[in-house]
């Protein structure tokens, strides 16, 4: 029982990275019409946010403590960050600390300005072409994008902590009720999945029960109808696209400490998070989701020891069995709406 | 001429001069000058030039005649290199059993893959071709090990059988692959005043291998097959009503492009005996999907020119460094000469795939026929301007 409580938990942080990529990537399908190749790669420039927040932060001035010497007897050069000089030792310290949380709110203008350059200098252009160029432009932007990346933060991952409070992990199974140490879970993680059950919920929140999302939501219905009612559906659908580069921006803000930010994460995750969106069906946020969640949690069980000398090799492969057992028996997906996508 | 028409014909035989005469034509400078460089003319590189063009050519007959996008086009490369290396292993290190053995594995897989992959069409194809490569890539790196032998990737070693060949040679080597006793690595190097020029055996087996691929693909534009996989990419509904099942000629084209896929990869383990889980990376089948693009597709020429384009400038524009940047721009004034090398400097040596991508994307979005639908648009332009030049000329006089 533990061992199962325990594979559920590691695959919900996986899970909560698909689900928030896969989300993003089905607002943009199911508003825009687009499928977007270059959404991985906003998911990496989330976490190089974090990485660059942290920088700014950590960038600070050199002065001559006479006091101290160093091994070869010369005074020794202190490095004092920036935010420290300006709000006192200890608030500094404790904002350099909190770098990644912070980078929320660094990120999110970004990643929208980012989504509206996107869709208004790119992919406005390829409403009206077929999907094979959407795909093949987004993926020659995804290309660049990452390129850019590169040429700026190097090919090496970044090592990006989590605040010192959220380091290490806790005895979740004793407060369940189990023995101690049966269920050993970093704390980061149980953020990463808190944070984006409250993404995801606010998302849906949005589409639900604002006017801004019931007209999105009529719009994915019918956009040809909205527009004649004299509802300017296009500059809609452009913050739906923002906001859904900020959801994959987030996503990947707060990955950071879990995974050091290396400039092909995006592509990694932009494999699977497509056969997520498939699995779930295409056009579908709540299928994404519940997609999302379930292919992490069946990687986590593939990867056990006991399933893995029963069938070896199918950690690595779960998750594209199941896409092609889903693509081929329920080609719409989960719970895919009719007549997306379908010929 | 073999069945071909006068055009195709023509083109045939010019694309085989261009392989025939490569080490000449690739090797336009001197080699005690400046732009050296610049020059293509090495076995090595001319070897990828055709090896990728068969590649290329290859998915062409899918993509661009179905208008089946695969995204996983690179796992047949990569089975085709692994049966060869295995050929060299066990058999011998003649290069034909290992390139027969390469295409029929990777035929026998696409067999497999293609019958499952196309029952579904459009993004879903693309989705379940991708996954199936990135399966088999997972595969070869973990669990096939005793196969793939993993990250280091199939060497040969001196302890292979190599039944009807040699374990090892007189000298305790390896041996190399030939082609009944031609060794493929054999270079004759002919030197013309300051040009020296190579020509390698192996690159002009590959140079062949692909022009009887380039015929077959003629063929296979020209013939009735082929018209009806142009029927499938323009209306599928259509030819089902006339009470034909594409999917037969959808898979055939499907196979067919997986054995060019093969061929290539064996090519390429007969070129130098490796095999590594790389070659099937996804990676690997996006850049065939971009030589296909960036070429033309749907054309007969497009996919040849665009691997050779995209390998010549990754080679090319991978060597160029600052020092060689400082050089060209030595005539500006300095502050200006170091400030164009600022500029420039992303994009040359490991920016090379910035410049891919940013090419690539100008080319979907302005040029989405490639670079053939670039040359006959500039080859209209001029004939469009002459025509106004003589229509000028005449109207006065009427």
């Amino acid at each position: 029982m533990d061992a199962i409580i325990l594979q559920i938990l590691n695959g919900l942080d996986k899970g909560s990275a698909y689900a928030l990529i896969a989300l993003g990537l089905t607002l943009i399908f199911g508003t825009l019409g687009v499928v977007n190749f270059a959404h991985g790669a906003l998911f990496m420039i989330g976490a190089f946010c974090a990485v660059t927040l942290s920088k700014i932060l950590n960038l600070s001035f050199e002065t001559v403590d006479p006091t101290q010497t160093d091994f070869l007897g010369n005074p020794l050069k202190v490095k004092t960050p920036y935010v420290m000089e300006w709000f006192g030792a200890e608030t500094g310290a404790a904002i350099i600390d909190w770098a990644v949380p912070l980078a929320i709110l660094f990120s999110i203008p970004i990643m929208i300005g980012i989504g509206f350059i996107m869709e208004r200098g790119l992919i406005k252009h390829f409403y009206k072409r077929e999907h094979a160029d959407q795909i093949l432009v987004t993926f020659g932007l995804a290309i660049v994008l990452q390129e850019v990346v590169k040429y700026f933060f190097g090919a090496n991952p970044i090592p990006t902590g989590a605040p010192d409070v959220f380091k290490g992990s806790f005895d979740f199974g004793v407060m369940l009720g189990f023995d101690p140490n049966a269920i050993i879970y970093p704390y980061w993680r149980l953020v990463y999945f808190a944070f984006s059950a409250i993404i995801i919920g606010g998302v849906f929140a949005f589409l639900q029960f604002t006017t801004f999302g019931m007209v999105v939501r009529a719009g994915m219905a019918d956009r040809e109808t909205v527009g004649l009612l004299g509802i300017n559906i296009d500059k809609r659908f452009t913050i739906m696209f923002g906001i859904a580069a900020a959801v994959a921006g987030l996503a990947g803000v707060m990955y950071a400490p879990i995974n050091s930010p290396n400039y092909h994460m995006g592509m990694d995750f932009l494999v699977l998070s497509f056969v997520v969106v498939v699995v779930g069906g295409m056009g579908s946020l709540p299928g994404a989701v519940l997609a999302g969640f379930l292919l992490g949690v069946l990687e986590s069980f593939a990867s056990m020891n006991e399933i893995k000398s029963l069938i070896p090799g199918i950690d690595q492969i779960i998750i594209y069995v199941v896409a092609i057992i889903i693509l081929l028996t329920r080609p719409r997906g989960l719970m895919g709406r009719k007549g997306v996508m379908e010929e | 001429m073999l069945g071909l028409n006068k055009k195709d014909t023509s083109l045939l035989v010019i694309v085989a001069a261009l392989v025939m005469f490569a080490p000449f034509i690739l090797n336009p400078f001197p080699s005690d000058s400046g732009l050296a460089q610049f020059n293509a003319g090495y076995p090595d590189l001319m070897q990828r030039f055709v090896i990728f063009g068969i590649f290329a050519i290859g998915f062409n007959i899918l993509f661009g005649l179905t208008g089946y996008l695969s995204f996983g086009h690179a796992a047949f490369l990569g089975v085709g290199s692994y049966s060869a290396v295995w050929m060299f292993k066990l058999l011998s290190m003649n290069v034909i059993p290992a390139i027969a053995l390469a295409i029929v594995v990777s035929g026998l897989f696409a067999v497999l893959i293609g019958f499952v992959s196309l029952r579904r069409s459009g993004i879903y194809f693309s989705i379940l071709t991708l996954a199936f490569a990135q399966m088999s890539f997972n595969l070869a790196y973990s669990v096939l090990t005793p196969i793939t032998n993993g990250e280091t990737g199939l060497q040969l070693t001196l302890n292979d059988p190599r039944i009807l060949g040699e374990s090892a040679t007189a000298d305790g080597s390896i041996p190399v692959t030939s082609l009944f006793g031609l060794e493929m690595r054999s270079t004759y190097e002919m030197v013309v005043g300051p040009w020296a020029f190579q020509f390698n055996a192996g690159y002009y087996l590959c140079g062949i291998i692909m022009l009887l691929a380039f015929y077959l693909s003629i063929r296979i534009f020209r013939s009735p097959f082929g018209m009806m996989l142009r029927a499938i990419k323009s209306n599928q509904t259509r030819l089902n009503y006339t009470g034909l099942n594409p999917r037969p000629y959808a898979l055939a084209a499907f196979v067919i492009s997986g054995m060019y896929a093969g061929l290539a990869g064996g090519l390429m383990a007969s070129m130098d005996p490796l095999a590594g889980a790389e070659r099937m990376q996804w990676t690997a089948s996006g850049e065939v999907v971009l030589m296909t693009i960036l070429g033309g597709t749907g054309t007969l020429i497009g996919p040849v020119l665009g691997a050779g384009f995209i390998k010549y400038f990754e080679n090319i524009f991978s060597k160029i460094n600052d020092t060689v940047l400082h050089n060209w721009f030595s005539f500006m004034p300095d502050g200006l000469e170091d400030f164009v090398v600022f500029l420039i400097h992303p994009f040359i040596g490991k920016g090379w795939h910035l410049t891919l991508g940013i090419l690539f994307m100008l080319v979907v979005t302005f040029l989405p026929g490639g670079l053939v639908e670039g040359g006959q648009r500039i080859s209209r332009m001029v004939k469009k301007k002459s025509d106004d030049d003589t229509n000028a000329k005449t109207t006065p006089a009427e």
